[in-house]
């Protein structure tokens, strides 16, 4: 889902190296970064040294329940940098990064719901899996309803006209 | 069933042909904007990234004259790539500031060294707590604040030679 996402990314929009090493995924997206890229590659400034990751971006809460709270949260909450998974499922660094910040504040008592809107108060209703309902989504939610009852109509119609023949 | 109803099915297959075409002309934009702009700076306090610079906090931020703050990494490209603009914007008087994500104080030393340093202050941000707190999501992005601490501007990617005076502009106008 990464790497196929950005093959289609327009250049002029892929200006920025999100918080992946170079190096760590096929995410270098413009010909001119690539080639850059391929410049440094060729000289040891490349070989950087990996910064160990977020204490608890792959370690889990000590508390069971806790670690159930973080984990449904982080399910629920997308990643900035691959945008097709959620931060539970990502092993982008940012992704790790969110996933501290979530177990952190859980174990600090914070309630799931707070931790998601202080998330959507910067990065906007984007980052959670979990739309609200308000006028905007209602289709979203009224679709299923609407297509299950179309369906079960089409289905008696159906039946009906058999039983008869 | 009436004949005409028979079409609808070729008819739906048009319409997601046409919504198809559409959607490749013009791909989604998957740029993150910050909700923060045109809200005050969120509080932080990030101990110093190198020995000669002091660290960076909000309070920094609200001394009544608007300054940049350029979120960047060493391990970053692009960041390379803007160094030059930001030495243009340093040169003509505008203040910045920065933030060192996921970094080793050694490895921000060396990419000072090699693209030059117009910073002020260095913020260490080992953990990408205070991007996240900003509502950023990736490096580089360079933020405009004014005197009072207001974030007035987020600007994503690396700032290039053309845009030098766009920015220019609106730290002018931030005064």
């Amino acid at each position: 889902m990464k790497a196929r996402r950005a093959t289609f990314v327009r250049p002029e929009r892929s200006r920025r190296a999100h918080l992946e090493r170079p190096g760590s995924a096929p995410r270098l997206r413009s010909a001119r970064t690539s080639l850059v890229a391929l410049a440094l590659a060729a000289s040891p400034l490349a070989a950087q040294p990996t910064l160990p990751s977020s204490p608890y971006a792959y370690t889990q809460l000590p508390d069971a329940r806790q670690e159930a709270e973080a984990k449904a949260l982080m399910e629920t909450l997308r990643c900035l940098v691959c945008q097709g998974q959620s931060i539970a499922d990502s092993n982008a660094d940012m992704a790790g990064d969110m996933r501290a910040l979530v177990r952190e504040r859980i174990k600090a008592g914070e309630k799931p719901e707070d931790i998601r809107r202080w998330l959507i108060e910067r990065y906007g209703e984007w980052v959670s899996y979990k739309p609200p309902v308000e006028p905007l989504t209602w289709p979203l939610w009224g679709a299923p309803v609407i297509l299950l009852a179309l369906g079960l109509f089409l289905a008696r119609g159906r039946f009906r006209r058999r039983r008869r023949g | 069933m009436k004949r005409s109803l028979l079409w609808i099915p070729l008819a739906l297959f048009a319409l997601l042909i046409v919504v198809a075409a559409f959607a490749l002309r013009h791909p989604a934009d998957p740029t993150i904007r910050s909700r923060l702009v045109g809200k005050p700076m969120p509080e932080f306090a990030l101990g110093p990234s190198q020995p000669n610079h002091p660290g960076l906090g909000t309070a920094d931020l609200r001394q009544g004259r608007p300054r940049l703050v350029n979120v960047f990494a060493s391990w970053c490209i692009p960041c390379r790539i803007e160094a030059p603009a930001l030495a243009e914007l340093k040169r003509r008087g505008v203040p910045i500031d920065a933030v060192a994500i996921r970094d080793r104080p050694e490895d921000v030393a060396t990419f000072l060294r090699e693209n030059g340093d117009p910073f002020d202050r260095i913020g260490d941000d080992p953990h990408t707590k205070v991007q996240f707190a900003l509502g950023s999501s990736g490096v580089p992005e360079t933020f405009l604040v004014d005197g009072r601490g207001i974030i007035r501007l987020q600007h994503i990617g690396e700032i290039r030679p053309e845009e030098v005076d766009e920015i220019y502009r609106a730290w002018s106008a931030a005064r």
